[in-house]
C-alpha cells in the first residue's frame, strides 16, 4: 500500500515537474499580435448622460513579440482621439510597439481622458516564460 | 462539370482575388488607420512663396509634421531624420513631399520657415497662416499644441507624431516620434508602391 502511494506520488511529482519545465522552456506562442479593443456605439452619449462608460481598461499591458500591436476600433457615433490619432466613427487605429516601456496617451474613450500602455519585454528566459504563463492563467480566470 | 465552372471556379477566383488584395496591403511600421479617410485639405501660406494646400501634392506621399522653428527637441530631431530619409530614398524622393506646419505664427513667417527648413533640406516646404487657420488645421488632424510662456521665453508643447498621406490624399499613418530613417523609408516605399 505504502509502495503504491509512493509510486503514485512520484508519478504526480514527475508530471508536475514536466509541466513546469514545459511552461518554462516552450516558447510563448503568438497566433496574432493584435490586442483589439473596441469603443462601442453610444459610449460618448452615455458619458454625456452621466452614466459610467468605460469601454476597456485605462491601463493595458502588452508584451513585445506576443501581443505588441494595439488595435482600437471606434464603433461609437462620434470621433475619438487616442494620442495623436483622431479616429472617425467606424475607423480603427493600429499601433505597433517596438520598445518595452510605459506610454501615456490622451484618450477620449475614458472619462479620465487618459490611457496608459505598459509594454513588457518579450519573455525569452525560462523564468520570464513561467511568469508570463502564470499571469495569463490568472487573467483568463478573471 | 458545368457546376465546377459555374460556382466553384468563380468562388475560387474571388477568394484568390481577396487574398491577393490582402497580401497587397502593405504592413507599415507606423500606426495605421483602417479604413483610411481623406486627409483634410487646407490653404496656408507656403514658405516657397506659393499658397500651400495638400491637393497641390496629389500623386506624392506627403510627410506632414507640426512644430515651430524655435523648438529645441522634437522638431530638429525629426527634420534631421526626414532629411536622411529624403537622401536614402534616392530617385524615389521625387515622389515625396515633406510639409512642416508651424504652431507658432507669431514668430514663424514664411521667410523664417524657408530659412529654417533649408538647413535640413531645400525641398521641404513650410506652412504658416493666421492663428485661426492653423488651429483649424490642427483640429482637423487631431494635433495638440500648447503655448507655454515663462521667463520671457515662449515654447510650445506639440504632438510629435508625423502624419503620412498617400498619393491619393488619404491619411494613412502616424509615425511615432523617435523612429529612425529606416522606418520612414520602409513605410514611404510601401505607400509609393501602391
Amino acid at each position: 500500500m505504502t509502495r503504491r502511494l509512493i509510486a503514485a506520488s512520484a508519478v504526480v511529482l514527475v508530471a508536475s515537474m514536466s509541466g513546469v519545465l514545459a511552461a518554462a522552456l516552450v516558447p510563448v506562442p503568438s497566433v496574432t499580435r493584435d490586442q483589439i479593443h473596441e469603443i462601442p456605439a453610444g459610449t460618448w452619449a452615455r458619458r454625456m448622460a452621466g452614466e459610467p462608460a468605460t469601454p476597456f481598461p485605462e491601463r493595458i499591458r502588452l508584451v513585445l513579440g506576443v501581443n505588441d500591436v494595439l488595435v482600437l476600433r471606434n464603433q461609437d457615433d462620434v470621433p475619438h482621439q487616442f494620442g495623436p490619432a483622431l479616429m472617425m466613427p467606424g475607423q480603427s487605429f493600429r499601433l505597433p510597439f517596438t520598445t518595452a516601456s510605459e506610454f501615456q496617451f490622451a484618450c477620449t474613450a475614458h472619462a479620465s481622458g487618459q490611457m496608459v500602455i505598459v509594454v513588457d519585454p518579450h519573455p525569452d528566459t525560462p523564468w520570464a516564460r513561467l511568469r508570463w504563463r502564470a499571469q495569463r492563467a490568472l487573467e483568463l480566470r478573471g | 462539370m458545368s457546376a465546377l465552372f459555374g460556382t466553384v471556379l468563380p468562388a475560387l477566383l474571388l477568394a484568390a482575388s481577396v487574398a491577393a488584395h490582402a497580401a497587397g496591403a502593405p504592413s507599415l511600421m507606423a500606426g495605421t488607420f483602417d479604413p483610411p479617410r481623406a486627409a483634410p485639405d487646407f490653404t496656408l501660406e507656403g514658405s516657397d512663396g506659393k499658397p500651400l494646400s495638400l491637393s497641390r501634392f496629389r500623386g506624392k506621399v506627403v510627410v506632414l509634421q507640426f512644430g515651430f522653428t524655435s523648438c529645441v527637441n522634437v522638431c530638429p530631431a525629426t527634420l534631421a531624420t526626414l532629411a536622411q530619409v529624403h537622401r536614402a530614398l534616392g530617385e524615389q524622393a521625387s515622389g515625396v513631399q515633406v510639409v512642416y506646419i508651424t504652431v507658432d505664427p507669431e514668430r514663424d513667417d514664411a521667410d523664417r520657415l524657408s530659412r529654417y527648413l533649408a538647413a535640413f533640406d531645400a525641398g521641404f516646404i513650410g506652412g504658416t497662416g493666421t492663428e485661426k487657420a492653423l488651429a483649424d488645421v490642427r483640429k482637423a488632424y487631431g494635433v495638440a499644441a500648447q503655448r507655454n510662456a515663462s521667463a520671457g521665453s515662449v515654447q510650445y508643447g506639440h504632438s510629435s507624431f508625423v502624419t503620412l498621406i498617400d498619393g491619393q490624399g488619404r491619411l494613412r499613418a502616424l509615425m511615432p516620434y523617435g523612429y529612425g530613417p529606416e522606418a520612414y523609408v520602409h513605410d514611404i516605399r510601401a505607400l509609393l508602391s501602391q
